[in-house]
């Protein structure tokens, strides 16, 4: 498990190293997850190493948002007074992001299935 | 001789061991009680915990550094967790290549949809243009939604909240919603629940299906780039900055 641990650190410092260096406004472990993924891809495949460590991490990873939700209790006072509104706006805009990512993606794969059925 | 239990209280409390320890056993509890009641939408584990661990420092009077203190060492994980997930997405790579197309035109129409639905919803309501700047980027991860937020003219600071709430929501309510909606494609729900509710909404998609997760993490990444990429321009183009 070390060795993919190693790995999954590493891949995050050259992200945030690349951050800092090209000034993107992207948060590192996103750059050090497109880093592994090239990865990967240039070696063909996955090691067992990687694998248990990444599928360990992956299976809490609810977890991890824990201590960030925590956070929230901070700004009871700021928000009191238009809670409601910015409830109803974050969930409403919520369902509608959902269901129109949805049926996009939806509507495209049968479409692009037909398409292939069609031999176009 | 044995410590007194206000003083043993005030040497557990400043040690970031006992933070760290309750967060744990508290996402444990709050995973038995979702799983036994059989997977309740409001049940939902990181929610639950997220409340009773509130509920748990207002009523010892600890304040959320203190806390942050021990749980630091979870919220540290989230940067190697976020790198692990290119591996499910390795994985899935003949399908991600055999539909590409849907899956960028979704994210696009994704990014796009959760930033002006919520500005839009916001508005109609009556909420000032500052409160609006700062939920603009609420379906992106935290991190980048606090830096497009400042970019944008809002107090990231409010955004990283949104986020949070917006995370736990999508969760929540996600997979039901999607279902009612007639959405089945395990990769069309993983790519909805990642660009509307980021890690949370990826957390969750990996409970219910490894191909969903996997493009549940995809959609997260991109969707970061991709507000990033987009909104500052657009909105300075619309005169909204």
């Amino acid at each position: 498990m070390l060795n993919g641990m190693a790995l999954l650190l590493f891949c995050q410092l050259c992200g945030e190293a690349l951050v800092r260096l090209s000034g993107w406004p992207l948060p590192g472990p996103v750059l050090g997850m497109l880093l592994l993924f090239l990865w990967l891809r240039y070696r063909g495949r996955s090691s067992h190493d990687l694998d248990l460590t990444a599928d360990g991490l992956l299976k809490y990873l609810a977890l991890l948002f824990v201590p960030a939700g925590v956070g929230v209790m901070v700004y009871f006072d700021a928000l009191g007074g238009i809670w409601l509104k910015l409830g109803v706006t974050l969930l409403a805009s919520a369902v509608i992001t959902l269901v129109v990512t949805g049926w996009t993606m939806q509507w495209l794969l049968r479409r692009q299935k037909t398409e292939h059925a069609d031999g176009v | 001789m044995p410590m007194a239990f206000d003083s043993f209280w005030v040497y557990l409390s400043a040690s970031p061991l006992w933070w760290l320890t309750l967060t744990i056993l508290v996402y444990l509890a709050a995973q038995k009680l979702f799983l036994k009641s059989g997977s309740a939408a409001l049940l939902n584990p990181v929610a639950v915990s997220i409340v009773v661990l509130i509920a748990l420092l207002e009523l010892s009077h600890t304040s959320y550094d203190a806390y942050f203190a021990g749980a630091q060492f979870l919220h540290f994980l989230l940067g190697p967790a976020t790198v692990a997930l290119a591996v499910p997405l390795f994985r899935q790579m003949a399908r991600l290549r055999a539909i590409w197309f849907p899956v960028t035109v979704s994210l696009a129409v994704g990014v796009l949809t959760g930033a002006f639905s919520a500005v839009a919803i916001g508005y109609v309501l009556g909420l000032d243009r500052t409160t609006l700047l700062s939920l603009a980027p609420k379906s992106v991860t935290t991190p980048v939604a606090m830096g497009i937020s400042e970019v944008l003219g809002g107090i990231p600071a409010m955004t990283a909240a949104f986020v949070v709430f917006t995370g736990i929501t999508g969760a929540v309510i996600g997979l039901r919603v999607l279902k009612a909606a007639g959405v089945t494609d395990e990769s069309a729900v993983g790519t909805a629940m990642g660009v509307t509710a980021h890690g949370v909404g990826t957390a969750r998609a990996f409970e219910v299906h490894p191909v969903s997760g996997a493009f549940a993490g995809l959609a997260m990444a991109l969707a970061a780039f991709l507000t990033a990429l987009l909104l500052p321009p657009l909105f300075e183009w619309l005169g909204w900055r």
